[in-house]
């Protein structure tokens, strides 16, 4: 380790000039305060007991030390309700964005919905190929502002589920038969081997589609242009859940980036080096809603 | 098609309460060419105002609206015996589940959320409704 990251890991303040906070609003530095101040206040406490017989004076130092103490405690208690307040405040900012971005993007799409069906008359050749360009990158601003507001919710807690029983071995079929022709342009082979007849689970059916499609789409992405397999089995484990995995021979996750893989805009360094395209968010989105149905969601990668 | 039909969606109303006029004019534009009649509304005081003076087939309502908003303007529109029957679809970017269940508790025929849906699906829906 040299001797700038050093400085950086010593660095308490850090986190807290994210969010404005100064030092002493920063829980951190007045953690650090207050441990000083004991420790000055002890030794004091102890010269004074064995220089001055006088109890009253050692009683009256601890007195005056615990109201000080008892000070910074409260700007501590609250310079955590700053932070917490900071991190609503960022919540909210980014909710109040993403929908008003909706708006004049739904306009857009709307007006190029309009220019692509032809109604308003024909478009050559050329014309076409930008306004596709457009198209897409609508649907992508889309995407990603849908995105931004789910991990919203999942944040808050407020990403409502509406859940019923249905076969998920039925919605994984309906999902690889989607999602077949795009893995069979990039040569990747898509097989399902349902190992289990009942698959009942009961969940929101169009979220846990979400996250069906996130995991293939993104076994699809990484997978191996030449020679690509997937693989996905829906079995039982020793808990009577249902397990479903998707296997991929794809690049794989290095082991430092393991820990990060169902974080927001996560990208790996091997899935950057291949320019694969996302918005990083959803893997979080995927885990949230299993976390918020009552499952688990994890995964083995070698590098 | 027989005369008789063209007749009959030539005769079809719509009215479209929306206050964003870029978004009003890309689905009027469609509307209008599959031969509907549409009227406009920028807020919801008028939008309620066309619909009685009007009476259409099918209202189209955003949901956060000037003056009144779109969960009112349902309202009124419900409680109203000239305006009661009328199919209402909600066309809005609001997605959270309790404004979902509040339009369609209010009596909203169909809920869509405007950035989700493509110019024709949301004609699709129109036309099914209108058949109906």
């Amino acid at each position: 380790m040299n001797l700038k990251t050093l400085l950086k890991k010593l660095d308490f303040m850090a986190e807290c000039r994210k969010y404005g906070l100064e030092f002493w609003q920063c829980p951190n530095s007045l953690f650090l305060v207050m441990g000083i101040i004991i420790i000055v206040a002890m030794i004091t406490t102890y010269f004074i007991g064995i220089r001055l017989v006088d109890p009253e004076v050692v009683i009256i130092t601890v007195c005056s030390v615990t109201v000080v103490l008892l000070v910074i405690g409260h700007s501590l208690v609250n310079s955590f309700a700053r932070v917490a307040e900071a991190n609503r405040m960022k919540s909210e900012f980014v909710s109040i964005v993403s929908h008003q971005l909706r708006t004049p993007l739904s306009a857009l799409k709307w007006s190029l919905d309009l220019l692509r069906s032809k109604r308003l008359g024909e478009i050559n050749g050329k014309q076409k190929e930008y306004l596709d360009i457009i198209n897409e990158s609508g649907v992508k601003m889309i995407k990603l502002v849908n995105d931004l507001l789910n991990v919203n919710r999942i944040e808050e807690g407020r990403f409502a589920m509406m859940p019923k029983l249905f076969p998920l071995s039925e919605l994984i079929e309906e999902t690889v038969k989607e999602l077949k022709l795009m893995a069979e342009a990039q040569h990747v082979e898509l097989i399902f081997k349902n190992h289990k007849k009942n698959s009942d689970v009961y969940a929101d059916q169009e979220k846990i589609r979400m996250v069906v499609q996130n995991l293939i789409d993104n076994a699809i992405k990484y997978s191996k242009k030449e020679g690509g397999k997937i693989e996905i089995n829906l079995d039982i484990d020793k808990d009577e859940f249902i397990k479903v995995n998707v296997k991929d021979n794809g690049v794989g996750i290095p082991n430092i980036a393991q820990k990060q893989v169902f974080g927001k805009f996560f990208r790996g360094d091997n899935l950057i080096k291949q320019k694969v395209e996302g918005t990083g968010l959803g893997l979080f989105i995927a885990k949230g809603i299993v976390k918020i149905s009552g499952g688990d969601m994890g995964f083995e990668s070698k590098e | 098609m027989s005369v008789a039909a063209v007749k009959i969606i030539m005769d079809k109303k719509i009215l479209f309460v929306e206050d964003e006029p870029n978004l009003q004019k890309a689905i009027t534009e469609v509307l209008v060419q599959e031969g509907y009649k549409v009227f406009g509304a920028g807020d919801g005081e008028e939008g309620l105002k066309v619909a009685q003076v009007e009476k259409p087939d099918l209202i189209l309502l955003d949901l956060i609206l000037p003056k009144k908003d779109g969960f009112e303007v349902l309202k009124e529109l419900k409680a109203d015996e000239k305006t009661k029957g009328i199919p209402v679809i909600v066309l809005t970017n609001l997605e959270g589940v309790g404004d979902v269940e509040k339009a369609l508790t209010l009596g909203a025929t169909t809920y869509l959320v405007k950035a989700n849906y493509e110019l024709e699906d949301v004609l699709k829906t129109v036309k099914s409704q209108l058949k109906e």
